[in-house]
């Protein structure tokens, strides 16, 4: 579904990332781990449009996307939920999930995928008339994740979605994730909490200071001794 | 009913209209005061139009007066260079309302043109760049002998009446508030509120911005050009840093995305301008306190302080006069 060759990204004279591969495989979940600083969230900006890369290709659905804006990769079926979660302090949760669906012009399937938010997020279903700035961490993140729902891609891209979350609330994003991933959206997450991403994951790559180094079956890079001492603390 | 509303607006400028040729024949107004009406609506369009750029969509522009000059030159150009127009012929006016035009559009040129390589800067980058853009445009006035040079485009013919400038005022309050609340207008909302998020649910960002841009040029060309013709010279200093400080004061004070308090902050700051300007005279020659008429200023940021610490939003807040709203809010 989405693939990634040899991607170099400069912010300036820096090398954000220097050389980075990797492929996300049609209906899994792949999750790229690392320290701080190592080019994750680079990496999905530049994935999703963001940020041009200086080297290397992007591929998403067998066509060549690099360097593409973000705005025409969600008409072709990227959903980015940004770091940080970025919602719109100012409109109510409804109105938030209204604008996701800027780009679908039937009103019907505009309400289909609303109602498909809200059984995913019963929370967010109860919080439908607060302003989004008013929301709950938790609850924030999972209005960005609803709005990716809403936007309705076939890839979901999660830049740190447990961020700054209570444990309890982490796991029911992860829930969530994998939820979303049972009804066929591929999901390409980035994560510091390295042991919860890679148990719902069935890839990963660990990126280390801007180049993709170890890479496998989620269970296996579990297990790997390296990746247990560098990230997994164990 | 919906009809109605929408015509609310046409009502109340046509009752402002009425009002004010009523008290003016009736000799309540004077032509002193007649100048500054006419100056507050002209204030009225440069301070809407700011606020389609810095209150709508969010973006920074301290150069909006360098929009207005390139209208104000460009129409004046051509009504007093080319076709040398005189108000006593009233066939001229057309040509008159054609050069307006005319200069709104060498503004809105100036807008893409300035916007399509800045707008990928953001806050205190774009600020200096539009600032450095106004001060390039005066100095440009400045040195082309042709529209006079430092000594400014003298003999602009005076078609600048209450009721023209008043329809241009109307025109421009209508149309910039429809585009606010159409979908485009909407879309430049969620860029102010969130660039990021907005990028990501699909909308183009940088195509919008532009548009902004734009629009809020034109429309400060066709301010700069009813003030050319209403003050019969155009002149470098008009369109500095000064005016266009002021302007921005205006949007600031009125309330940032608020049509209703930029058209309320630019009335009551044109007039607050002369009534200081009085008072000020009043202080020196008959109080004897040695003060100048540059203590305008310092009395604005005094103003703009206390209403940045006591109504941190404005005069309006973002909100609305309902005058101004088409459609209430659904659900």
């Amino acid at each position: 579904m989405l693939s990634v060759k040899n991607l170099k990204v400069t912010y300036g004279s820096i090398a954000a990332i220097s050389d980075v591969s990797f492929e996300v495989p049609e209906g899994k979940i792949v999750c790229l781990i690392g320290a701080n600083g190592a080019g994750k969230t680079t990496t999905l900006r530049a994935v999703s449009g963001l940020v041009a890369p200086s080297a290397g290709t992007v591929t998403f659905k067998g066509a060549d996307i690099t360097g593409a804006p973000a705005h025409k990769l969600v008409g072709l079926g990227m959903s980015h939920v940004p770091e940080g979660r970025r919602i719109f302090p100012i409109l109510t949760v409804k109105e938030n999930l209204e604008l996701a669906a800027w780009t679908i012009k039937d009103k019907t399937e505009v309400k289909r995928r609303l109602e498909e938010v809200y059984e995913m997020f019963p929370r967010i279903k109860d919080r439908i008339g607060q302003l989004g700035g008013t929301l709950s961490g938790g609850e924030q993140q999972m209005l960005a994740v609803g709005r990716a729902m809403v936007t309705g891609g076939d890839i979901l891209l999660l830049d740190e979605p447990s961020m700054g979350l209570a444990p309890v609330l982490v796991d029911e994003i992860f829930d969530k994730i994998i939820a979303i991933n049972k009804k066929g959206t591929t999901v390409l997450l980035v994560e510091q909490n390295a042991s919860e991403a890679l148990e719902i994951s069935d890839f990963a790559y660990v990126l280390e200071v801007g180049y993709s180094t170890i890479s496998g079956p989620a269970k296996e890079i579990a297990a790997d001794a390296r990746v247990r001492e560098a990230y997994l603390g164990v | 009913m919906d009809k109605l509303k929408s015509l609310k607006l046409l009502m109340a400028g046509l009752i402002f209209y009425l009002i004010v040729q009523i008290l003016s024949a009736v000799g309540v107004l004077n032509g002193y005061f007649m100048v500054i009406i006419n100056r507050s609506l002209v204030f009225v369009i440069l301070a809407v139009s700011l606020n389609l750029i810095n209150g709508v969509t969010g973006q920074f522009s301290l150069g909006h007066m360098g929009f207005a000059a390139v209208g104000a030159y460009a129409s004046g150009s051509i009504t007093t260079l080319i076709f040398k127009l005189s108000p006593h012929h009233p066939q001229d006016a057309v040509v008159f309302l054609i050069a307006i035009i005319v200069g709104g559009f060498f503004a809105a040129l100036a807008g893409f043109l300035i916007g399509f390589p800045s707008l990928r800067l953001k806050g205190d980058y774009l600020a200096i760049v539009t600032l450095g853009f106004g001060e390039i445009i005066r100095t440009i006035l400045n040195n082309i002998p042709a529209v006079g040079g430092p000594r400014g485009l003298l003999g602009i013919p005076k078609f600048s009446n209450f009721t023209v400038i008043f329809l241009f005022t109307l025109g421009t309050i209508i149309l910039i508030r429809n585009l606010v609340q159409s979908s485009i207008g909407r879309t430049m909302i969620s860029i102010r509120e969130n660039e990021l998020a907005s990028e990501l649910v699909g909308v183009d960002t940088t195509k919008y911005k532009v548009l902004g841009f734009v629009v809020g040029a034109f429309f400060a060309g066709i301010g700069g050009g009813l003030l050319a013709h209403l003050l019969q010279i155009a002149h470098p200093t008009q369109y500095g840093f000064y005016a266009s400080a002021l302007i921005l004061i205006m949007v600031y004070v009125g309330g940032i995305g608020s049509l209703t308090g930029s058209i309320v902050a630019a009335f009551s700051l044109t007039f607050l301008t002369e009534g200081l300007r009085v008072g000020i005279d009043w202080l020196r020659d008959t109080v004897g306190i040695p003060i100048g008429t540059e203590w305008t200023m310092v009395i604005y940021a005094v103003l703009l302080i206390l209403i940045m610490l006591y109504k941190t939003e404005g005069l309006m807040g973002m909100r609305e006069s309902s005058i101004l709203v088409i459609k209430e809010k659904q659900g």
